[in-house]
């Protein structure tokens, strides 16, 4: 083997080495995407980009795991306050496509139910711990769930460190 | 138009059934509303713009508005009340797209009458505000 083949491999394992660390450590998404990575959407389906799209980001699956998104398709008739109800066929078709790109349940909790809202997850507070509550609550950014106040490219699920402006309040 | 009552039964059925295949105008959703609304109120007397209005910028005892997340004037784009997200204009003026699909326009309908005033809204509710909706032009009100 060639020295720059074995610093090669040496360096692979290096950067596998501290994916696992950041990922035990709970920093990256659930679906083990690298955080500030280009791509946040690996896949995408036109029921879902339409249906849950209209209301809000249509938020990547990798985001949530299984049990939350199951869960979340089961309470659309009152989701987060509103009726998201959609028709069984659309419904199944979402479900599926959620479930399968969702992200792995890294803290699952015997009695907790799971997690339903992306801000809880420890990932996302990790992802934006340097925000001031007061920037989240600012009429120009209205919650953390408007991942498109900063976040440029939102709607071609690109979540790039690059790709962030906050908006400045008005004073 | 629809004087012969077989005509008007296959009219109705036609928009019933095959809303995804069947290419609509505002108009004949309006007119699939006054259809329905003869059945359940007979002495139905057409849709008013007005009352359509004064239906869209009242919160009904509630929290929004349809107003709420499609403005006052919704031609414009709106902004979803509790994201923030735009939405593109209601007003057919707005958005040559809107009430161009029944099963579009009818889940819009059922969900957002359901969020404004926890309930379905009637045919008579739903021709009224489609009626203000499709008055209003590009300049702003009429």
């Amino acid at each position: 083997m060639s020295a720059r083949r074995q610093s090669t491999v040496q360096m692979s394992r290096f950067v596998r080495a501290a994916v696992t660390c950041a990922a035990v450590a709970g920093f990256l998404p659930p679906s083990g995407a690298i955080a500030s990575g280009p791509k946040l959407l690996p896949a995408t389906d036109a029921d879902w980009k339409s249906e849950c799209g209209s209301c809000h980001v249509a938020y990547p699956p990798g985001l949530l795991p299984a049990a939350s998104w199951r869960a979340v398709m089961a309470g659309l008739d009152r989701h987060f306050g509103t009726d998201a109800t959609v028709d069984a066929t659309t419904a199944a078709t979402i479900e599926t496509f959620l479930v399968t790109h969702a992200g792995r349940d890294r803290s699952p909790s015997p009695t907790a139910g799971p997690i339903l809202r992306i801000t809880e997850t420890r990932w996302f507070r990790h992802e934006h711990d340097e925000v001031a509550p007061a920037t989240f609550r600012s009429p120009e950014v209205n919650g953390a769930a408007n991942c498109g106040a900063c976040h440029l490219n939102v709607d071609s699920g690109r979540f790039s460190e690059r790709e962030i402006r906050v908006p400045r309040s008005k004073p | 138009m629809y004087d012969r009552p077989i005509a008007r039964a296959f009219a109705l059925s036609a928009l019933l059934i095959a809303p995804a295949a069947l290419a609509v105008t505002p108009a004949d959703i309006a007119r699939g509303y006054a259809e329905e609304a003869k059945q359940s109120i007979p002495p139905f007397s057409g849709f008013s713009a007005a009352r359509g209005k004064a239906f869209f910028e009242s919160k009904h005892g509630s929290e929004w508005s349809c107003a709420s997340c499609h403005t006052a004037n919704p031609v414009d784009p709106g902004r979803h009340a509790r994201t923030g997200k735009t939405i593109a204009p209601l007003a057919p003026a707005g958005d040559a797209e809107r009430f161009t699909s029944l099963g579009k326009a009818e889940k819009w309908f059922r969900r957002n009458c359901n969020d404004v005033l926890d309930r379905a809204c009637t045919a008579q509710e739903k021709g009224d505000i489609l009626a203000y909706l499709m008055q209003l032009s590009n300049g702003g009100q009429r």
